[in-house]
């Protein structure tokens, strides 16, 4: 008896252990971030590594609005992103529903070749998406930011498996009472897919707001930087101001992960929701 | 009756006209490309000479097995840990649950350029993981500047960026074994580990499949990361596919043989998702 109360004290110490070492190198980079941010250039590779806040806060603040006119970045990025999940999310869920709810003639095959469109890398349509933006003079234009993704598959993915669970007979007794299709999609089943839609959304919100490729590609001037492309600049050839970069990365990353720590109970219950069948 | 035969085309319209002119129409085009060369301002056809040049690029074949090792290394390892830290994590005796899904979600939501750019810092010679090796009497390790070493560091970082999301998935496949089961096969005489191999991960398997595909796509066309945290060096030693269809692309202007490169990574993310529906051989 007393053997096996040893063991499991043991195998108990172990999986915290395990577990606190795994949390440890899960958060530390984001604390040494911060660091970072408040410090010189030059602390970050020194000996011994700083590991404590310092007092050039403003200063890297400063030096990276002067390199990149970091408001501006953020303006675009929330600008993007923002404008991006609205019209994005719209799209999807009415998608959604049609493939969830309706029967119509090609339905399997319209939402199958939507989903195996995942599995087409994304770069095997960024030279064509190029050639098509610049031939209609759209590159460095916000549309050209947020147009190409706006039907994005996984969304709608998504959203369908949440459909699918609402109840039938609650659309047919609607229907029955004479309510146009469009109304019963707004005002009786929307309304019950607030947990759904709050997991998309930040689903595309992420994908938006660290998207790099092709707004690398698509964006000529400075003016339409936003995050990732701003932040990717900042790797100098010959010199890099860690104490800037580490600014720009922390601001890129803050925002995300209070949205991120405020939504995370519905974010993680869509994803664990998602995953399973 | 009419309204409701209607109803879905406008609801699916807009998606579907989306779809056709930004995904469609662009995968059907970088095809047609490939199969085509600038002369004069103009596209003619040339065949497969597009696929027969990659075949003496010695840039495109180091970028291929580059591809390769770092999707043999990350993959599995990723994978394994993601599924070791959801058991964990799945126990019903554990303390603190929410804390550490939350924090080993955490690096799953930074952006790609973001993480990358701060691994670089960390990974400079007299940076951050140096100086704490150097603690432990283990001397420079060059992170970035040796062309083995710099593959295993975009292994390493990418592993800390995606494992907690694959834990994620798995949580929610865990969440479905009855824990039934794991109490019959305790009263067997079977121990956690013996648990975890007849149990666990066989009824994990359609989820495995479903996080592995996930992951073979995304590390196929591995980008942002050799991008900013290694810039394709030392040498050729990270160039991945990614980086070199960018490269023909939009530094070399070449569009065709950037789209013949895209095909390939198209071919082999076909290939590799096939073959592991053969692998884990079953259905859904």
């Amino acid at each position: 008896m007393r053997q096996s109360t040893t063991k499991r004290f043991l195998g108990k110490l172990g999986m915290y252990t395990l577990l606190t070492i795994f949390l440890i190198i899960s958060v530390f980079p984001f604390y040494w971030m911060l660091v970072g941010s408040t410090n010189p250039s030059d602390k970050m590779i020194s000996s011994p590594p700083t590991l404590t806040f310092g007092g050039q806060f403003m200063e890297n603040l400063v030096n990276l609005n002067n390199t990149v006119g970091i408001w501006r970045v953020m303006f675009n990025s929330l600008f993007v992103a923002g404008l991006y999940v609205v019209i994005a999310l719209i799209v999807s869920t009415a998608a959604a529903y049609a493939f969830a709810k309706f029967q119509f003639k090609g339905r399997n095959t319209i939402f199958i070749i939507m989903i195996l469109s995942m599995m087409i890398p994304y770069q095997a349509t960024i030279i064509p998406l190029f050639q098509m933006m610049s031939a209609y003079g759209l590159l460095d234009t916000y549309f050209a930011l947020i147009a190409p993704q706006l039907c994005y598959p996984f969304a709608i993915f998504l959203m369908r498996q949440n459909f699918l669970a609402f109840p039938d007979s609650l659309l047919e007794s609607a229907r029955l009472d004479g309510a146009h299709e469009f109304k019963i999609f707004t005002k009786i089943v929307l309304p019950s897919m607030k947990p759904a839609l709050a997991a998309t959304s930040i689903f595309l919100f992420m994908y938006q707001w660290n998207n790099f490729m092709w707004p690398l590609v698509a964006i000529r001037t400075e003016e339409m930087y936003t995050f990732p492309v701003a932040l990717s600049t900042l790797n100098g050839v010959s010199y890099t101001d860690y104490g800037q970069m580490m600014m720009g990365i922390s601001l890129a990353t803050i925002p995300i992960i209070i949205v991120f720590l405020i939504l995370q109970k519905h974010f993680i219950s869509g994803m664990l929701g998602s995953a399973v069948k | 009756m009419m309204k409701q035969t209607k109803a879905p085309y406008f609801f699916i319209a807009p998606a579907v006209i989306l779809f056709l002119i930004f995904t469609a129409y662009p995968i059907i085009a970088s095809l047609y490309l490939s199969f085509h060369q600038k002369e004069d301002g103009a596209y003619t056809f040339a065949g497969l000479s597009n696929y027969t040049r990659l075949l003496n690029d010695s840039i495109f074949w180091t970028a291929l097995s580059n591809t390769f090792i770092i999707f043999i290394l990350q993959v599995p390892l990723m994978l394994m840990l993601a599924i070791i830290l959801a058991s964990v994590l799945n126990s019903q005796l554990l303390k603190l649950k929410a804390l550490f899904r939350v924090s080993f979600f955490l690096p799953a939501v930074t952006s790609l350029v973001a993480y990358s750019l701060l691994f670089s810092i960390m990974m400079q010679n007299n940076g951050l993981f140096n100086e704490l090796l150097g603690y432990i009497g283990i001397d420079g390790i060059p992170w970035l500047s040796d062309s083995v070493w710099a593959k295993f560091s975009i292994v390493m970082a990418m592993t800390w960026r995606w494992v907690g999301y694959n834990m994620i998935i798995f949580l929610a496949g865990l969440q479905n074994i009855p824990e039934e089961m794991y109490e019959a096969a305790a009263i067997d005489g079977a121990g956690k580990i013996r648990q975890f191999f007849s149990i666990t991960v066989p009824s994990l398997k359609p989820i495995i499949l479903f996080a592995g595909i996930l992951s073979t796509i995304g590390t196929l066309q591995l980008f942002d990361e050799p991008f900013n945290l290694t810039g394709g060096g030392p040498g050729n030693s990270t160039m991945t596919l990614g980086l070199y269809i960018y490269e023909n692309g939009f530094e070399y202007f070449d569009f065709s043989y950037g789209s013949a490169v895209a095909y390939v990574v198209v071919v082999l993310v076909a290939i590799l998702s096939y073959g592991q529906f053969k692998f884990t051989g079953d259905k859904s």
